[in-house]
């Protein structure tokens, strides 16, 4: 385990802690949401993080994969995790229940830099699942409002159904300390907020880019479209930032894998800004 | 430093009383190819041919376990199911002995990115650290060998321990690390210190026998310039096959996969060396593949080794000039040429 208590010579950054599932909740369809609790208390206790941070969740027997945790560090009764199914492993963890034992290798990576954000508007788009890793970094902001400006957030996904964290929504739209629209690809019966793809409604909602950082995560085809729409906004490129959870193995900088030119996603990301992400070799 | 002379006929009961303490592997022949094998008493080991293999799986074995995993039923309540966990971990001293001095430093590339100040890879540092290295200095380079072209050269003993001089009748072992002193204990060696001049005459001419070799300071910069030059890589990799032999032989390739092998409710979490070569490699969940054609992955394995790890591990180069990635190649793809090319070709407009 990667706790801080342990020094970089004798971890194994392999070697899991072992966690139970204490909820799962069936947010739609493909997507599963997986609450965990690491067995050894003194681990849970230590466990430090910071938002935009991910984790190597794994099903003993299959393998293992990563997911953003996407609680905050500031709530802290258990480590939460958004599988969609996509493959083996995904596939497997979506049969998992309550009381099932899992691998958790956390946290890893590089983080939002909520630091430096202090202070500042914040625009949230989230499409889809990609709306995972915005949600630590929104609920975290919300629990140190004050540090920061304006907080709007754009959530999208195909259809009402495919809405995930629908439990929240309630509240996102209600509270008068953020701006929250939802919208959806096409009409559905019932539906009542916006209704286009993302970086159209994006337009429309025009936000400043004034003293503002724009946070996005999603498909590669609604960020491409996304960072149009924000250029077009006004927002310069290291007003952007996006994680890329991607092709990770090791997460730890060894296996070799994730590597694009001389960035490794596992260490030097998963959140860059576009401009880094400009400078890297084209080959995402 | 300690000077030994080993004599011909003493070489196998010198291993074999190695072996009473150590795992120790040698290049043994086995039909048209030297592997790395476990000493044993009847066979001879090979030290005048160059081994087809490197010995790479001396410390980072082709399939290593990393864990072991158990599911059992908690006795208290038996609906619920337990897990438990165990490192494995092979710390049992190790030597090989008739390395050439290219092999030996290929570990130094791995040190670097598996023993760093952030993080150690434990089944790694376990065999590094409990393995010593007794090299055997190249008397003529083959057409394949280019170690001087990358700080290398015959009688390198940047990866050594214990360093052996062919002569006529025997060998001349020096110890190069503290470590590797005790190797030298047995009175089967015999003072060496008159001997050491005709080893040194040896090396000498084993330097001189190499070409002189070109400059690649530039090759880190003019390998990046080219990404975007797909034309360039398509050329390069026209005639690759994908196959793999690149990777498989080379001693610096360390990339690797995670997979777990489970039968009932217990299995390994296992580490094999993977290849970059193969599609596979990158292929992500979507079916999205950000090195779609071998053009990329040639690409990607030129450049890692002459490009990005250097930019990342002060300049040091990952390939160590061993030659077999050109040797082994069904269609000779060469990367001696690949980098040359890079280094001649014109500077690139921006993309
Ligand atoms: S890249 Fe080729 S020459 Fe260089 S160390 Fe690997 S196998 Fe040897
Ligand atoms: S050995 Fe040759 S053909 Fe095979 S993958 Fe390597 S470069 Fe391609
Ligand atoms: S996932 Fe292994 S190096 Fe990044």
């Amino acid at each position: 385990m990667l706790q801080n208590t342990q020094t970089a010579k004798d971890a194994n950054p392999y070697l899991p802690s072992i966690g139970t599932i204490v909820e799962i909740i069936e947010e739609t369809p493909n997507i599963k949401t997986f609450r965990v609790v690491l067995n050894s208390e003194g681990d849970m206790k230590n466990f430090t993080f910071h938002p935009g941070q991910v984790g190597q969740l794994s099903v003993f027997g299959t393998g293992e994969s990563t997911f953003v945790i996407n609680s905050p560090p500031t709530r802290m009764d258990y480590l939460q995790f958004s599988v969609m199914k996509a493959g083996e492993v995904t596939a497997m963890l979506h049969t998992l229940s309550v009381g099932d034992q899992i691998g958790v290798r956390a946290p890893l990576g590089n983080w939002f830099p909520y630091e430096e954000l202090k202070g500042k508007d914040i625009v949230f788009i989230g499409g889809g699942i990609g709306m995972a890793p915005l949600r630590t970094l929104l609920l975290y902001m919300l629990d140190n409002r004050a540090d920061y400006g304006k907080i709007t957030l754009l959530y999208g996904a195909r259809s009402p159904e495919d809405m995930a964290f629908k439990y929240e929504l309630p509240d996102w739209l209600e509270r008068d300390d953020m701006e929250t629209t939802l919208t959806i690809d096409a009409e559905a019966p019932g539906w009542e907020h916006s209704v286009g793809l993302i970086p159209n409604v994006l337009q429309e909602m025009n936000p400043s880019s004034e003293n503002c950082m724009a946070i996005t995560c999603g498909p590669p085809i609604m960020i491409k479209f996304t960072l149009q729409a924000l250029a077009k906004l006004g927002f310069k490129d290291d007003q952007i930032l996006t994680t890329l959870e991607k092709r990770m193995k090791c997460g730890v900088g060894i296996c070799g894998r994730c590597n694009i030119g001389t960035k490794y996603v596992c260490v030097d990301g998963p959140v860059f800004t576009y401009a880094q992400l400009k400078e890297l070799p084209n080959e995402l | 430093m300690a000077v030994k002379f080993l004599a011909k006929d003493n070489l196998v009961p010198w291993l074999a009383e190695l072996a009473e303490t150590h795992r120790t592997i040698v290049p043994k022949r086995e039909g048209e190819a030297v592997v790395f094998r476990p000493f044993a008493k009847e066979e001879a080991p090979e030290l005048s041919a160059r081994p087809t293999e490197s010995p790479k799986s001396a410390i980072f074995p082709q399939c290593d376990t990393l864990m072991s995993f158990r599911y059992t039923k908690d006795e208290e309540d038996p609906g619920k199911v337990l897990l438990d966990l165990r490192e494995m971990k092979d710390e049992s001293p190790a030597v090989v002995v008739g390395c050439r001095s290219c092999d030996a430093a290929g570990f130094n590339t791995f040190d670097r990115v598996y023993m760093t100040d952030k993080i150690t890879d434990q089944n790694y540092r376990a065999r590094r650290e409990n393995t010593l290295f007794v090299t055997i200095i190249c008397e003529k380079p083959a057409t394949t060998c280019f170690c001087n072209w990358v700080g290398g050269s015959p009688t390198d003993t940047s990866g050594a321990d214990v360093r052996m001089t062919p002569l006529e009748d025997g060998w001349v072992l020096e110890s190069i690390t503290e470590k590797g002193e005790p190797l030298l204990s047995s009175t089967l060696l015999k003072d060496g210190d008159d001997r050491a001049g005709d080893a040194e005459k040896i090396r000498q001419q084993a330097k001189e026998r190499m070409p002189e070799a070109p400059d690649l300071s530039e090759a880190p910069g003019k390998v990046l310039a080219l990404f975007e030059n797909n034309d360039f890589w398509e050329a390069e990799s026209a005639k690759c096959i994908s196959c793999g032999a690149c990777t498989y032989l080379c001693p610096t390739c360390y990339c690797f996969n995670i997979t777990d092998e489970s039968s009932g409710m217990e299995g390994v979490r296992l580490r094999t060396w993977d290849n970059c070569m193969s599609h596979q490699f990158t292929m992500e969940a979507s079916g999205h593949n950000p090195r779609p054609t071998k053009a990329h992955r040639l690409k990607n394995r030129v450049g890692h080794k002459f490009s990005y790890y250097p930019n990342i591990h002060d300049g040091n180069i990952s390939c160590v000039g061993c030659g077999r990635c050109i040797k082994s190649c069904p269609v000779s793809v060469d990367i001696r040429s690949i980098v040359l090319h890079a280094i001649a070709a014109p500077a690139e407009t921006e993309k």
